[in-house]
């Protein structure tokens, strides 16, 4: 009985610690960046480019996803969950009928995954490192989705080197200007343009 | 009667009466073709950490201890094992698309890395699940591996 009223106690005491189950030992990332000194000259080079269809198939999509992408620069994760909900809202809406058949199993996948993250991203307003985790598995969905799809404008996928303990992270902008959205204010300016999606 | 002593009895009544109330257990004997340790190989080093730390929650084939009969701390499991499982099931991790295993690998190491997986509130009472630093290496270098041969 002592077991198990000590057992009755301990639970207790857990439940209120997994109420505070959030990211605040986060803070202190790993000062692992020493042997990263950024080039300060960089010569200019070719971007490489590639060509989708025009479409205004994901047009909601990507407004949606750009205005996140933008909350994200801004370090504001409130604005960023809400923009990750109509995101959800607008890829839920992706009419997959209207795809050549041999493509939709894959679209579908990439729609499938690009929820999922997007509904995390909607879910952790107080969590704004968990949601650009979501955003950067994010931006290669929407990659994806549009190379199959095409787009209705212009987009640049850029890549910051330092994001994730130097694993790096991708993401797209309408704008070949780095506004990094993984380190906000912290680290604004990291990142370059990898490829340029341009539409036919 | 005291109060103490009257209140001491209460709880010890709820306690026992609790233990009656039916609980749906998540035990699955069976070991599905699609369980993430079949479809990937899974080296034995690896398959003992990742059932120990992380299956309970994160399958249809959990190992629980004697005490996790015992409510209130069974209910509080279940709690976490309808939730853990709707993320990520180990148990049927052959079935997903291989981006959204791409995307739960990237998301279990990074999980790991930051010590939010396993749960710290599972761990304070099941402590064989805690993660030394040692297995958090070995478990998220073989997981990241994992994700790029996909
Ligand atoms: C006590 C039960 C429990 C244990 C043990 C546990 N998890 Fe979880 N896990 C959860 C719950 C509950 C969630 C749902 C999200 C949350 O509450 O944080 C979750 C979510 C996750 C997610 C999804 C997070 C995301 O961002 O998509 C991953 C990945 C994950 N767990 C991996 C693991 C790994 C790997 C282990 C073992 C090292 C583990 N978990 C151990 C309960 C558990």
């Amino acid at each position: 009985m002592k077991t198990t009223m000590i057992l009755f106690f301990l639970a207790l005491v857990s439940w209120g610690a997994s109420a505070q189950h959030d990211h605040s030992r986060m803070g202190n990332s790993e000062n692992s960046h020493s042997n990263m000194t950024p080039k300060m000259k960089e010569e200019p080079r070719v971007i490489p480019s590639i060509t989708v269809k025009h479409s205004l198939i994901v047009t909601s999509i990507l407004d949606n996803y750009l205005e996140l992408k933008d909350a994200l620069v801004d370090d504001n994760g409130k604005k960023a969950a809400s923009s990750g909900k109509l995101l959800f809202d607008a890829i839920g809406k992706f009419d997959l009928s209207g795809q050549p058949a041999p493509k939709q199993k894959e679209l579908k996948d990439i729609l499938d995954d690009a929820k999922e993250n997007a509904e995390h991203i909607s879910e952790s307003a107080g969590k704004i490192d968990h949601q650009r985790e979501h955003f950067e598995l994010l931006g290669g969905d929407i990659k994806d989705l549009i190379v199959i799809t095409g787009a209705d404008r212009t987009l640049y996928q850029l890549f910051c080197s330092m994001y994730n303990n130097n694993k790096g992270g991708k993401w797209l902008s309408a704008s070949d200007k780095v506004k990094n959205p993984f380190f906000g204010d912290e680290k604004m300016k990291c990142g370059r343009v990898l490829v340029e999606i341009k539409v036919k | 009667m005291k109060p103490l002593k009257l209140l001491g009895l209460v709880m010890l009544v709820v306690l026992v009466g609790i233990q009656f109330i039916p609980s749906r257990t998540n035990q699955d004997k069976a070991v599905p073709p699609s369980d993430f340790m079949v479809v990937n190989g899974i080296p034995e080093n690896i398959g003992h950490i990742l059932r120990t730390s992380c299956y309970n929650c994160h399958s249809n084939n959990p190992n629980y201890p004697w005490y996790s009969r015992v409510q209130p701390v069974g209910w509080f499991l279940q709690s976490h094992v309808s939730k853990g499982k709707e993320e990520l099931n180990f148990s049927e991790f052959g079935s997903y698309s291989i981006r959204k295993q791409k995307s739960k690998l990237s998301s279990m190491v990074s999980q790991i890395e930051k010590g939010e997986m396993p749960l710290s509130s599972y761990t304070f009472i099941h402590r064989e699940a805690r993660l030394s630093q040692e297995n958090k290496k070995v478990l998220t270098d073989y997981l990241s591996a994992l994700k790029d041969s996909l």
